[in-house]
């Protein structure tokens, strides 16, 4: 009977899709009753560029080695005049819990319309990055489950991102990969974004090695390298999959783009 | 009747909208000192560390960045502030640039070890406070004051999971140069040399070994990055990046943000240090 209500899916008990408990309790750590979250899977990522910034997601949903919809948005658009949202300037990619991401969006959205609505002018991405960073802290004791990275043109109209973790500490960062495929994406990257560990050719061999001079990527470019980065995802990780879908801001505003992934 | 019906009663759909609190976010900016929310259970505290504490609960769902090399020390110049760059949640390095120093104002400077988002969150809030005594006052905060605000601060949170250990550096003319450690304890203590992290016990060992008052400026600079590069090279939750300040009486000089792996080379290869390392495969 105790089975019936063991939520464990590693236990033979049958696992509820809303309900995920630890696997495995350290040893001497008391067992708690109160499980708020679920891991929903996913992965997102966000590549700034010199004059562009794009955020990508995949639309899997899935608790435990359920999937629960091939098509949930991991990535918005903030602070726009419409239900639409296309006057919008911000994108938000949330990953981890979702409801927990919904509710992250949905109040980053009102704070973000209001701020319109009393200044006359859309929010700054700096001054949104800021603003979020002390929404998701307000929640310190009782965390919303998400990585969230958020992203636009800054004031002089170069990409930024921003990545942040659960409690709200922040960064403006190149690049960034989150969610459950995060440890896949990161590495590769670091490597085609930042050009870690590549080196000049006929540099020389060992201490002699120049490194390859950073310069920023063309819009199609990272297009392709987010392309690569989910594709592989999709292959090597089971939470990840279904469709990917992506936006990029630039100067005329944020374009969207739905991509099918592979789907078992 | 109907005063007394109001009093002991509440209309029907009173949690319908939005809560004051949430109509307060929507039309002025945050206030000053938050509220927090809290996970409905009876022990708040031990609640987040089952959920967020991966040392004491490995498969914790949240894992917050952790893991740090931060010094500071007093010399005859002013003071030197450096750290590494490295976040880790759980074995999985989250960042390699990460900015350990926050820049409380031109002239205070804090640093971050423990929970970024504790550091950046608290140091910020500092700065906020900070402003407003130079409004209330007319004149600067000593550091001594900046630091006890923090320090009592923390301190009324203690038990609750905070997690900082930061170090407060700045000039003032009525202190000279000042140097305090806080941390979430609610330790606060006035010194010439601190090294915090998990990187600290490397640090402190380079650092003590060739630590004078009399320094020259640029031989502190040298030590602070040395020390740094000490722990990198030993402590694994430390790396990325050699994060350089020096506080003088008229504000900070950033000194640059410096990949260690090139510095690592330079200071095997030209003054003969590391010789456990070898250069060649063997």
């Amino acid at each position: 009977m105790a089975a019936m209500f063991s939520q464990n899916p590693l236990m033979n008990g049958p696992n509820y899709s809303f309900n995920q408990t630890p696997t495995a309790a350290a040893a001497g750590n008391k067992e708690h009753a109160f499980y708020p979250y679920t891991d929903n899977g996913g992965s997102t990522l966000a590549i700034a560029g010199e004059d562009f910034t794009i955020i990508a997601g995949d639309t899997r949903s899935t608790s435990g080695y359920n999937i629960n919809t091939r098509y949930q948005p991991k990535v918005f658009k903030i602070g726009g005049t419409t239900s639409s949202q296309d006057d919008a300037n911000i994108i938000l990619s949330v990953v981890g819990f979702a409801a927990d991401g919904e509710a992250l969006k949905e109040r980053l959205d009102a704070i973000v319309k209001m701020y319109r609505y009393q200044h006359g002018k859309p929010m700054s991405v700096k001054a949104c990055a800021q603003r979020l960073s002390t929404i998701l802290y307000g929640k310190r004791f009782f965390p919303y489950y998400v990585h969230a990275i958020l992203g636009g043109l800054d004031e002089e109209g170069k990409g930024a991102v921003y990545s942040y973790d659960p409690v709200g500490s922040y960064e403006r960062e190149q690049c960034r990969a989150g969610g459950a495929a995060a440890s896949l994406i990161m590495p590769f990257l670091d490597n085609q974004v930042n050009f870690k560990n590549q080196y000049m050719p006929g540099s020389g061999v060992g201490h002699d090695l120049q490194e390859r001079e950073r310069k920023p990527l063309p819009l199609v470019e990272v297009e392709a390298l987010v392309k690569d980065a989910f594709d592989s995802a999709v292959e090597r990780h089971i939470e990840v999959g279904d469709g990917l879908l992506m936006m990029m801001a630039t100067k005329n505003g944020i374009e969207e783009k739905y991509i099918p992934l592979k789907r078992d | 009747m109907d005063t007394l019906v109001a009093q002991y009663s509440r209309p029907m759909f009173e949690k319908e909208n939005f809560s004051d609190s949430d109509q307060m976010e929507l039309y002025t900016a945050p206030i000053l000192s938050p509220r927090f929310a809290m996970p409905p259970v009876a022990q708040p505290s031990a609640w987040l560390r089952a959920a967020t504490d991966d040392h004491a609960n490995p498969n914790c769902p949240i894992k917050i960045a952790h893991g740090t090399t931060t010094l500071a020390f007093r010399f005859q110049g002013g003071i030197i502030v450096a750290t590494d760059s490295r976040a880790t949640a759980g074995n999985w390095i989250a960042s390699q640039t990460v900015k350990k120093v926050i820049e409380i104002n031109n002239c205070l400077l804090g640093t971050m070890a423990g929970g970024a988002a504790d550091c950046q969150y608290w140091l910020a809030y500092l700065g906020m406070q900070c402003r407003l005594h130079e409004l209330r006052h007319k004149r600067r905060i000593s550091v001594a004051a900046a630091s006890k605000i923090l320090a009592n601060l923390v301190y009324s949170y203690k038990g609750m999971g905070l997690s900082m250990g930061t170090m407060c550096a700045g000039v003032t003319p009525s202190e000279g140069p000042a140097l305090y450690y806080i941390d979430s304890d609610g330790t606060r203590l006035a010194g010439n040399l601190f090294c915090v992290g998990s990187g600290q016990t490397f640090a402190y060992g380079v650092l003590d070994a060739e630590y004078k008052y009399d320094l020259s400026e640029e031989e502190a600079l040298e030590l602070g990055r040395r020390s740094i590069l000490a722990a990198t090279h030993r402590d694994a939750y430390s790396g990325g990046f050699i994060n350089l300040y020096h506080v003088k009486e008229d504000g900070w000089v950033k000194h640059g943000f410096s990949d260690t792996n090139p510095i690592f080379w330079k200071t095997k290869l030209e003054k003969g240090e590391f010789s456990n390392v070898t250069s060649e495969l063997v």
